[in-house]
């Protein structure tokens, strides 16, 4: 987990505000192209050079495909590989390519693309912006043009879920390095054309070896503001967005019979994160006393108007694992917090910085944070930030307080990591991990998360807030955009317009 | 706001004993005058008393239409827009007035230096304003916001360096039709410096058009602030400002137009206000221009 | 004339060389290293001190200085940090936004203020005159983007009639695409609408004052005759100076009109570029507004000189 939190944290900044599929204007026929908001415009649209989510929502599924994939409800399913054998010991993977597989200049696909897309990820001089998913490699093997065989170092539980990741996608050896302005993979669609700043064209593509696509085309048109994703919508010039950035207008989209809200979960747990290292707040009594003063359900409301489930610890609530007695391990009391913040040697107050990136969930959340904060004394001086400046200045630990969206799936491992942006150093959460990582039984594993959960609960390593509600909305007659948000992609696959 | 109550007295030669008389007969100037001394008034009210206190946010309260408690509703925090107002015009104003305080700081003694001593000193600064004068102001506030962070402070810098050719320009203009005058000649002839017959003669004569040009200056000021400001590159929370209170109301312009309405009303009210009182003032000093824009 | 032209010339290249050296210091204050920038947060010391040194990073400032002004002149401004493209081939795509948006906003100005002032300067005095001047004051008032929030609510919103934003791109259509302009141009006008009215106004009633106009009136033309005829072509100067002064406004007050609208304009790049420190777009688009600026101004002291023969001898 640990060693995709740069991930985690761009895909908690592309995946929560944007995303967004939408149809255009009306037609006479069954309309055959979708519009699609999407918040964050990829700097390139080339899957295995960038951490960035939005290129994945982009390309993954639709343009390029991997030997596995991730579907809807998180499970990996077969893509470019029709089956895979394991040997006994776990370190053997032997995978059957499907044939007449051609990528999309025309070329075909097969067992020395994988080897080439393996090797260039895992190479030393790899640009790969998760190295870490092909660490267990040890050898990738052509054994005939349909098959290939990949030899571990150790045995990895969730390799084949690693192999279903965007950054471990096919590609050919004669376009990869142009794959970032013009991306050939073997997907469904191809690329079709890219207006920077404004919109991103992907077009079916004909050749494509499995089941063909509904849509003859679909574009990606990048509104970063939450008032023009609404208005785009209400205009009808976009059909749908996977992930809507204004919880504002819900109520009013919801009411409207043209559009479908869909709420589903995601694994963003928004946190006012603490720099644990830095005094004060290396005084675990102003970190009580913070957590004391925190209104979880005020910020929801004012910063997500309802949107989203309190969380008093790491973790998502949907997960069967998740200990939610932690919401009361520091319950709101304004006096309790002065006295802890008194007995820390603040009891005339304390100056500190808040910096913002730029999500709804922070920069709204953040004021009224500062507000809640200043009732026991803290005064917070709120800095907007760009994500380039949040991840040069907080994410590197130089930052007093800072609030974001962890949308990693099980990123709890984090807290293990004294290196972290927060600096969390604790030997008896480091033994938990990694108990827990030794561990395989189900039921012991589930009581080592709730023990860490607990110890970072009661650590008030940071003020936990509220999981992300992933809202989707879209035109009503949209059927087979995804509802949760396992990965952080716009798997258009599916999607086909009724009537 | 009180600029007719520190008119210095204006030097005979140029005759202007009557303008301020015939500015305050004038209607537009009344009312303009009117409009500026009320958010004038509400922004020192504001420094003691408004009705709420907008940095403490109740959230139960938020996006309440106006009513009899809340006069303009409140915002999606719960806040009293009425007192955001009024907060937000001390802003507004401090911005535009230090703005336009460094124009007139840096580009008077600029214009005055370069009319009195002319030749290369006089094409250096005029070229250098020229120069300055060819940037954008909204192109150059955002650069200078984007190298010192966003803020009230730097906005300040940003919109002050923008009226500083403005004035270097006015008064090297009105200074060298000065310096071809008989009696400024006649100085000359009696051997007093350049330097002395600006501080003298000059600048006490182009002293109405400054505070003109200082009054329609002020009012662009304000609404470059709000434009600053609604890219989130003025002032920042809690301190309310009016452009960034119209880009949150931009989201909410649905669920919440009062949001939108009043922060843009008191905008327009403002600007209007030191408009009318500035072509007020030019009418009564230059009845030629009446009417001019 | 001609020496008046070299003159002026010379000056307008000064002015622009100079501008150069603003920009370009004033975008070496900017903090941050652009090829940590470039290269992501993950990567080595190593690989950002290698690209440092092949971005030339590392050369004197007044090498690089020099080099980005050799690029200027052949037409290479360098290349994005953000996006892999060349800035030339970026400002290249959004001034086909931008410029027709400058230009339909300059229209839709000219056409609402010329008759409105011309009225106006007819009927000075009247009440009608009255109401309209006070009309213009509120215009001039009303920040354009609160107006296009209004827009924004009342046309895309309740009545659905044009897009809230965006721009679907020339080559999908004439019409969808001047339609996605309307509302931003309208906002855009509208200020300056209210300003060139005045400017009309007073243009035209000062050249009504003057001899000849009293001679036409005097040889029997009606006084509408005498608007037309004679009047407006000569109100016409400060009019037309106004306009130039106005479309480099307008080129500029894109940045906040862009960004309501959604307009992957220049101003909408220039902005991005700026909060996300991508230096050479910044440094490319910030030198074409401001060369905009000055040619205009250039173009407007010429035609001035043209105009009025007296005022080639002195230096503005």
């Amino acid at each position: 987990m640990t060693m995709s939190m740069k991930r985690s944290v761009l895909a908690g900044a592309a995946a929560i505000f944007l995303s967004a599929t939408a149809l255009t204007t009306p037609a006479f026929a069954a309309k055959d192209t979708l519009v699609m908001g999407v918040a964050l415009e990829p700097p390139h649209l080339d899957p295995t050079a960038g951490a960035a989510a939005a290129i994945d929502e982009v390309v993954y599924a639709n343009v390029f495909e991997g030997l596995t994939r991730i579907n809807e409800n998180g499970e990996v399913i077969p893509a470019l590989a029709e089956s895979w054998e394991i040997s006994e010991d776990g370190k053997t993977y032997t995978f059957k390519l499907h044939a007449g597989v051609k990528f999309h200049d025309g070329s075909d696909f097969n067992a020395e693309d994988v080897k080439f897309s393996l090797d260039r990820a895992r190479a030393a001089d790899s640009t790969n912006a998760q190295k870490g998913l092909f660490a267990a490699i040890e050898n990738v093997e052509v054994v005939d043009p349909a098959t290939v065989k990949v030899t571990l170092a150790n045995p990895a539980g969730n390799f084949l879920f690693n192999l279903g990741w965007g950054d471990a996608v096919i590609v050919a050896s004669e376009t990869a390095e142009a794959n970032k302005e013009n991306p050939v993979g073997t997907g469904p669609f191809k690329f079709g054309k890219w207006t920077k700043g404004a919109s991103i064209e992907i077009v079916r593509n004909d050749g494509y070896w499995g089941k063909p696509v509904a849509l003859a085309s679909a574009t990606f048109r990048i509104i970063p503001d939450a008032a023009a994703a609404t208005n785009s919508l209400l205009a009808g010039d976009v059909d749908a967005f996977a992930n809507f950035p204004a919880p504002e207008a819900l109520p009013q989209l919801a009411a409207d019979s043209r559009f479908a809200v869909v709420q589903g979960s995601t694994e963003g747990e928004t946190i006012l994160s603490i720099n644990n290292s830095k005094p004060p707040f290396n005084d675990i009594r102003v970190r009580q006393a913070i957590a004391h003063t925190l209104d979880r359900q005020a910020i929801i409301d004012g910063a997500m108007f309802g949107q989203g489930t309190p969380i008093g610890t790491h973790f998502a609530p949907h997960h069967p694992a998740y200990n939610a007695d932690l919401i009361n391990t520091y319950p709101r009391d304004i006096e309790k917090a002065k006295a802890l913040l008194s007995e820390a040697g603040f009891a005339e107050g304390m100056k500190a910085t808040l910096q913002l990136p730029p999500p709804t969930y922070a920069r709204r959340g953040g004021e009224i944070i500062a507000s809640q904060l200043r009732e026991v004394g803290i005064e917070l001086e709120i800095i907007p930030v760009e994500w380039k400046q949040w991840l040069e200045g907080p994410f590197k630990g130089d930052f007093d307080l800072t609030i974001v969206s962890h949308t990693e799936p099980m990123d709890i491992g984090i807290y293990a990591n004294k290196d972290y942006y927060f600096k969390y150093d604790s030997k008896p959460m480091q033994d938990v991990m990694a108990k827990l990582n030794e561990t395989s039984e189900t039921e012991a594993r589930y009581a080592l998360m709730k023990e860490a959960q607990s110890i970072i609960s009661i650590d008030a390593v940071n003020g936990y807030l509220f999981e992300l509600a992933k809202t989707g909305v879209w035109n009503a007659k949209i059927n087979g955009l995804w509802k949760n948000s396992p990965v952080q992609a716009n798997d258009l696959t599916g999607v086909s317009w009724s009537e | 706001m009180n600029m007719p109550a520190t008119n210095p007295a204006v030097e005979p030669p140029i005759s202007e004993k009557s303008g301020w008389d015939r500015a305050i007969a004038s209607r537009s100037f009344l009312f303009g005058a009117a409009i500026t001394f009320l958010v004038a008034a509400m922004a020192l009210i504001s420094f003691f008393w408004t009705p709420f206190d907008v940095t403490n946010l109740v959230i139960a309260n938020r996006l309440k239409s106006p009513s009899v408690q809340f006069l303009f509703g409140t915002d999606h925090f719960g806040r009293d827009i009425f007192s955001m107002i009024m907060i937000g015009a001390r802003n507004s104003i401090a911005v535009a007035l230090v703005a336009v305080g460094i124009g007139m700081a840096i580009g008077v003694p600029l214009g005055a230096w370069a009319a009195a001593k002319r030749g290369w000193v006089d094409e250096i600064l005029m070229r250098t304003n020229d120069v300055v004068f060819a940037f954008p102001s909204v192109l150059s506030a955002v650069m200078i916001t984007a190298i010192f962070g966003p803020g009230a402070i730097n906005a300040i810098i940003a919109i002050g360096i923008f009226n500083i050719p403005v004035f270097a320009r006015l008064t090297r203009g009105s200074a060298l039709s000065l310096w071809s005058r008989d009696y400024i000649l006649a100085a000359r002839v009696s051997g007093k410096g350049a330097t002395r017959i600006t501080v003298e003669h000059i600048l006490p004569n182009i002293l109405n058009l400054l505070i003109v040009q200082g009054t329609i200056q002020f009012s662009l000021g304000i609404l470059a602030e709000a434009g600053l400001s609604y890219l989130g590159l003025g002032a920042q929370p809690p301190m309310p400002s009016w452009g960034r209170m119209l880009s949150e109301a931009q989201t909410m312009i649905a669920l919440a137009p009062h949001m939108a309405i009043f922060p843009g009303v008191a905008i327009i009210l403002t600007v209007l206000g030191l408009n009318l009182m500035g072509d007020g003032l030019r009418d009564a000093f230059d009845p030629k221009l009446r009417g001019e824009n | 004339m001609s020496w008046f032209l070299t003159r002026r010339l010379v000056s307008l290249l000064v002015t622009l060389l100079f501008a150069t050296v603003v920009i370009f210091a004033v975008l070496e204050i900017i903090p941050g290293d652009p090829a940590r920038l470039m290269l992501g947060i993950n990567a080595t010391e190593e690989a950002v001190a290698a690209l440092r040194e092949q971005m030339g990073l590392n050369a004197p400032l007044v090498t690089r200085y020099l080099s980005w002004l050799s690029g200027l002149v052949t037409g290479d401004l360098g290349t994005s940090l953000t996006y892999s493209s060349k800035v030339s081939e970026l400002i290249g795509e959004r001034i086909w936004i931008s410029l027709p948006l400058a230009l339909l906003a300059l229209f839709l100005s000219t056409i609402i203020a010329i008759p409105v002032g011309l009225f106006a300067a007819a009927r000075r005095g009247k009440a009608s005159d009255t109401g309209i001047m006070a009309a213009t004051q509120f215009g001039i008032a009303v920040p354009n983007f609160w107006f296009a929030l209004l827009l924004v609510y009342i046309f895309a919103v309740v009545l659905r009639w044009v897009p809230s934003g965006g721009f679907p791109g020339w080559e999908n259509g004439f019409w969808p695409a001047l339609l996605s302009l309307a509302m931003p141009a309208v906002s855009l006008a509208l200020p300056q609408a209210a300003i060139l009215s005045r400017v009309a106004r007073s243009a035209l009633i000062e050249v009504l004052g003057e001899d000849f106009i009293r001679t036409a009136r005097a040889k029997g033309l009606t006084k509408n005759q005498t608007l037309w005829n004679h009047a407006l072509r000569n109100a016409m100067i400060p009019v037309v100076t106004i306009m130039g002064l106005q479309f480099a406004f307008l080129l500029a007050g894109t940045i906040i009109i862009e960004n309501v609208f959604y307009l992957p304009g220049l101003g909408r790049l220039v902005f991005q570029a700026i909060t996300q420190h991508d230096l050479p777009v910044v440094q490319g688009t910030v030198l074409l507004l401001v060369a905009t600026v000055v040619v205009i101004n250039f173009l407007v002291d010429v035609l001035y000189a043209w105009i009025d023969p007296r005022l080639r001898s002195s230096t503005r």
